[in-house]
């Protein structure tokens, strides 16, 4: 009865986001485009046969700029903008109102927006294939599905480290200045401009224990067959979210009890 | 001539734009460290593909940098004046605000290009100048007058490119209402302005001189800075801006012909 009640909830939200993304599809295409800047650095490392320093064939570089492409496309999390916005214009108090924590509606909203958006990924990835026709490949399903779930985890970890810092415009007004801030280690330091592997020693001694190569660099690594350590890094994503979840059930406790609507 | 009523005007909307954006502090303290790490992250990225190759696309670590100290003062001047004042089209379109702009008796785009500004984007152009002041260093560059006003005049030829991207892709949105995401394609392509335009393959270079001028952005200035420009890419960089100017303007004019303001 109750997992019933549950069941229809998730359907309902999901419905209703995705026939709203669905409205927006054009900004949805341009946003896959923007997407592209793997491909920009895959230009580089082959043009300049950089690859050849760190052993890994043209062919599998190419596959992992593209897996890094998917993957990225499939974790955006854009939570903080929204809820900044929806907390400045006075729109959470009505949220917080009704019997559901407002952050599943925002999470319904970027799994829509997924769905959305995998035509385009998938019209982008055909493009790339038809200018390197040598780099086709068909992964096993097992693998297929395990990079699946860490792209999913990695997503998860993601959307909770931007709920957190949504949840400071309890405080702030200006939140998403602080996920700017976020966003430049994880954009050098997650593997979308080069793969972990190509990092200095300096850097590979401590990176693995960020959650950053875990975002991009793993589930790139799994889908594309390049080496990686499978178990390990699925276990570290999971010892991520529930690092992260607790803080963000105190943070947002916390910032519930502070927050005053608009005119009281 | 009404110069003057334009900069007693400018003068007004720096007061006002600046009055409202320090009511912020730490909010530009924020946005500075999100440069300096960027800037950080980039040139580690560099760092990663120079660190067992000497050359990149016939350019040496010590000359690439220059191309960075570049990139950051156009991407400071971006954050400073395009990026908070072209976003701004899309609201005033999107609220039906802009017929407030269009009756005031000052030119348009004067008003809707120059209204705001963002204190922090200045600071960005400082540290690129650093950067750049340091790379005349170590790359012992000799400053001459001729040298000062070439690489004074191929800069600001980049700023009028820039602009007018912006503003084009910005003026767009009377037709499509909604781009913010065509501005993130631009970004992420303007992305590869970090980066010597030698070191992509030739169909890249094609795309990215004749479609988007990302070359003639940061790649002849720098060049200019090396003594290795020829007269002909600097003429033809000013042609180039020339062009973009006017046609953005005149795309403007054209544009706002078909504007009808809310509820019309």
């Amino acid at each position: 009865m109750i997992s019933n009640k549950i069941n229809r909830k998730i359907f309902t939200l999901l419905k209703v986001q995705y026939s709203n993304m669905l409205e927006y599809r054009v900004e949805i295409a341009l946003w896959a485009i923007s997407g592209i800047i793997p491909f920009f650095m895959l230009n580089i490392w082959t043009n300049n046969n950089l690859n050849e320093s760190i052993n890994i064939s043209d062919v599998l570089l190419s596959r992992y700029f593209l897996s890094a492409f998917f993957v990225r496309q499939f974790s955006v999390v854009w939570v903080v903008f929204s809820f900044e916005e929806d907390s400045l214009m006075g729109k959470v108090s009505p949220y917080l109102i009704q019997p559901l924590n407002p952050f599943f509606r925002y999470f319904a909203q970027h799994l829509a927006e997924q769905i959305t958006r995998f035509p385009f990924a998938l019209i982008i990835a055909f493009f790339f294939f038809i200018f390197n026709t040598e780099s086709i490949w068909i992964p096993n399903l097992g693998i297929l599905l395990l990079s699946i779930v860490s792209t999913f985890l990695s997503f998860l970890i993601q959307f909770l480290i931007q709920s957190i810092v949504a949840c400071l415009c309890f405080w702030t007004e200006k939140a998403s200045s602080i996920e700017r801030l976020l966003f430049i280690p994880t954009l050098f330091l997650s593997g979308l401009l080069a793969p972990v592997v190509s990092f200095p020693k300096y850097v590979k001694s401590w990176i693995y224990l960020t959650p950053f190569p875990y975002l991009i660099d793993f589930p790139a690594n799994l889908l594309s067959g390049n080496e990686t350590n499978i178990s390990g890094g699925l276990s570290m994503q999971i010892l991520w979210i529930f690092l992260l979840f607790p803080l963000f059930k105190k943070i947002w406790s916390e910032g519930t009890k502070k927050y005053t609507a608009m005119g009281s | 001539m009404n110069l003057r009523k334009y900069l007693k005007v400018y003068k007004k909307f720096l007061h006002t734009s600046l009055a409202s954006e320090l009511e912020y502090k730490t909010n530009i303290l924020v946005d500075l460290i999100t440069a300096i790490l960027s800037l950080v992250g980039s040139i580690f990225l560099l760092s990663i593909f120079f660190q067992n190759n000497g050359y990149i696309g016939g350019w040496k670590f010590e000359q690439a940098l220059i191309i960075q100290a570049i990139y950051t003062i156009l991407n400071g001047i971006t954050n400073t004046w395009f990026n908070p004042n072209l976003t701004e089209i899309v609201k005033h379109i999107r609220e039906g605000t802009l017929d407030f702009v269009l009756l005031k008796p000052i030119d348009s785009q004067f008003f809707i290009s120059l209204k705001k500004i963002n204190p922090s984007g200045i600071l960005e152009v400082m540290l690129g100048l650093l950067l750049l002041f340091f790379c005349i260093k170590i790359n012992q560059i000799n400053l001459n007058l001729s040298f000062l006003t070439l690489s004074s005049i191929t800069i600001s030829c980049s700023i009028c490119i820039l602009y007018s991207l912006w503003f084009f892709i910005s003026t767009t949105t009377i037709w499509f209402v909604k781009t913010w995401n065509a501005i993130e394609v631009l970004r992420s392509f303007l992305y590869i302005g970090r980066f010597p335009l030698n070191s992509f393959s030739f169909s890249l270079r094609i795309f990215f001189s004749v479609f988007i001028p990302i070359a003639f952005i940061t790649t002849i200035p720098s060049e200019v800075f090396l003594g290795l420009s020829v007269l002909w890419k600097i003429l033809l960089e000013v042609i180039v801006a020339t062009i973009f100017l006017i046609t953005s303007r005149k795309f403007w004019l054209f544009a706002i012909k078909f504007y009808s303001s809310a509820s019309s």
